[in-house]
């Protein structure tokens, strides 16, 4: 489904990614590992089209979307649901998930995708009026999550979607993006919580310093030594 | 909040004029709810997008000076030996030649300066606004300079059952510089809660995220820029058509700074917010000026100011939110005031 060869891209002076490839198969969940600064996050910035790559090339369903562009990107069916602050705070919770539904404005199905969220989120549908800023953080993160789905994407980009949430919830969320794949919806997720992904997704890569260090089975990169050593404590 | 306060606002607004004969102060009702439109389309901006346009009182001028030009009608010698001759027309094309025109001065800077946003934006204004000034006093074929334009006719209307009526009466031209004002609360009341609307306080209050949603930021703040600047030349098309003379000195910087205040003590992306601030701060050196000398009168607005943002730092808007949401708290649960936490959120 998405297909990334050679990829550089940089800020600046700085070069964030020094020749990425990988691939996400459809219905996949494909997680990318690695430290801080290792590019994880530029590469889905430059997937979804936050940010432009020096070269190389980004296929989605084999047609070049290197430059698309974040508004085209979403149009064809690519959701990004970014790291840090995750949910616009002075904005009802309704408002934010029709921000997920920017560009389809004037969809029919648009009630029913509203209901279905609220169905799987019910901490949301209780909350709906009520300022996004106000929520706690792992209903900030719901919600986020429910934003990215009001774009009836195909394939979502997670980034760090357990950062700064108490271990019971960061739980819950690996059960939710579970069942996001699960559904039929391809996910690609970056995360610093090694393990979790690795136990959850169908492929991994580990990044370092912009660079694939070594791809597989999650299974089989949890068994790896090196990566033992490095990111799993032992 | 902005529910209760404007609806009041609007009533007592409405009756106010049945009581109150005295023409001075029906005369700084006036200039006031004016500068109040002035403030409410400089909240679109700056309240509901972050942008700060600092020459805000330039769409105000240009409002009024083609309001003005073409309801008295000009000649001016143009390059290349041509000569522009406009026959003097109604003050109603005047209005809506002044939104136009406007319009396209907002959207023309919003494409100029909204690539790169920020501190070039509040740049761009000032600058725009200092040249449009030059201008107005330079052009002295057009616009007579500092010698002013004088004698513009007052605002005629189309009123039912009247036919056509030239508003010459102090309590004629309140009535419509308040509906006016109510035509603009509402389009910026609708504006913001649309779809537009949500786009515009999302870039505020998370780009980079509003990006990833496929907001256009640059389309999107031209539009509410153009918007802006729209609503300010009306404004300023009301202006010209009540004062009956205007010159350059519609351009002055201090009125932009007047706006300013007026958004930001009243509550900035509150609908209420401009209002409130706008009518202190219309009213106050009216009623200040009674009770003691010009040069108090400024310490004491200054000191005003600064208490309002001193004890509201959000404005006196959010902070009666806050205020009736503790109420509203405390009343149930009879609880001590250490339950009131949630009272903090701006």
């Amino acid at each position: 489904m998405l297909e990334i060869s050679d990829l550089f891209c940089g800020y600046g002076q700085v070069s964030a990614l020094k020749g990425i490839s990988l691939k996400v198969g459809k219905g996949e969940l494909v997680a990318l590992v690695g430290a801080n600064g290792a590019g994880k996050s530029t590469t889905l910035r430059t997937i979804s089209g936050l940010v432009n790559a020096r070269s190389g090339t980004i296929r989605l369903d084999g047609v070049d979307v290197t430059r698309a562009g974040p508004q085209r990107m979403l149009q064809m069916g690519v959701a990004h649901c970014p790291e840090g602050r995750r949910v616009f705070p002075h904005m009802s919770v309704a408002d934010n998930l029709a921000m997920g539904a920017y560009l389809r404005p004037t969809d029919a199905a648009l009630k029913a995708d509203y209901a279905r969220i609220y169905d799987d989120f019910p901490r949301l549908a209780e909350r709906r009026h009520q300022m996004a800023g106000t929520l706690s953080g792992g209903e900030q993160q719901m919600l986020a999550i429910g934003r990215a789905l009001m774009s009836r994407p195909r394939l979502v980009l997670f980034d760090e979607p357990s950062l700064g949430l108490a271990p019971n919830i960061v739980e819950q969320m690996f059960a939710i993006i579970g069942a996001i794949r699960d559904a039929g919806t391809t996910v690609l997720l970056v995360e610093q919580n090694a393990f979790a992904a690795l136990e959850l997704c169908d492929h991994a890569y580990l990044l370092e310093t912009g660079r694939v260090i070594k791809a597989g089975r999650g299974a089989e990169l949890i068994d790896d030594p090196h990566v033992r050593a490095a990111y799993l404590g032992g | 909040m902005s529910r209760v306060i404007a609806p009041l606002l609007l009533v007592v607004l409405a009756l106010l004029p049945l009581w109150l004969k005295d023409p001075y102060l029906l005369n700084a009702l006036i200039i006031t709810g004016i500068f109040t439109l002035c403030a409410m389309s400089l909240n679109l901006l700056l309240g509901f997008t972050g942008q700060l346009s600092l020459g805000h009182v330039a769409f105000f001028g240009i409002g009024a000076y083609v309001s003005a030009l073409t309801a008295l009608g000009f000649d001016v010698e143009l390059p290349f030996g041509l000569v522009l001759v406009v026959e003097p027309g109604s003050p109603l094309l005047g209005f809506v030649l002044a939104v136009l025109v406007t319009a396209l001065c907002g959207y023309l800077i919003g494409r100029l300066a909204f690539r790169v946003r920020g501190a070039y934006f509040v740049i761009v204004t000032i600058s725009f606004a200092e040249v449009v000034r030059l201008v107005a006093l330079n052009w002295v074929d057009l616009t007579q300079g500092p010698l002013a334009l004088t004698s513009i006719p007052n605002m005629v209307l189309p009123l039912p059952g009247l036919g056509e009526t030239v508003l010459r009466t102090k309590m004629q031209n309140y009535y419509l510089v308040l509906g006016m004002a109510v035509v603009g609360y509402l389009v910026v009341a609708q504006l913001v809660t649309s779809r537009f609307g949500r786009a515009m306080r999302g870039l505020q209050q998370n780009e980079s995220l509003a990006l990833s949603l496929g907001i256009n930021a640059t389309r999107t703040l031209t539009v509410a820029a153009t918007l802006s600047a729209a609503m300010a030349g009306a404004a300023g098309s009301l202006y010209a058509h009540y004062l009956r003379i205007i010159d350059p000195d519609v351009f002055l910087f201090s009125y932009t700074v007047t706006m300013v205040i007026m958004v930001v003590a009243g509550g900035k992306g509150t609908l209420a917010g401009p209002l409130v601030g706008g009518l202190i701060f219309g009213l106050l050196p009216v009623a200040l000026r009674p009770v003691m000398a010009p040069e108090a009168q400024w310490i004491v607005y200054g000191g005003v100011l600064i208490a309002i943002l001193f004890l509201m730092p959000q404005g006196i808007v959010p902070a009666l939110d806050a205020l009736t949401r503790r109420l509203r708290r405390a009343r149930p649960a009879k609880s001590a005031p250490g339950a009131v936490e949630a009272g903090a959120n701006p």
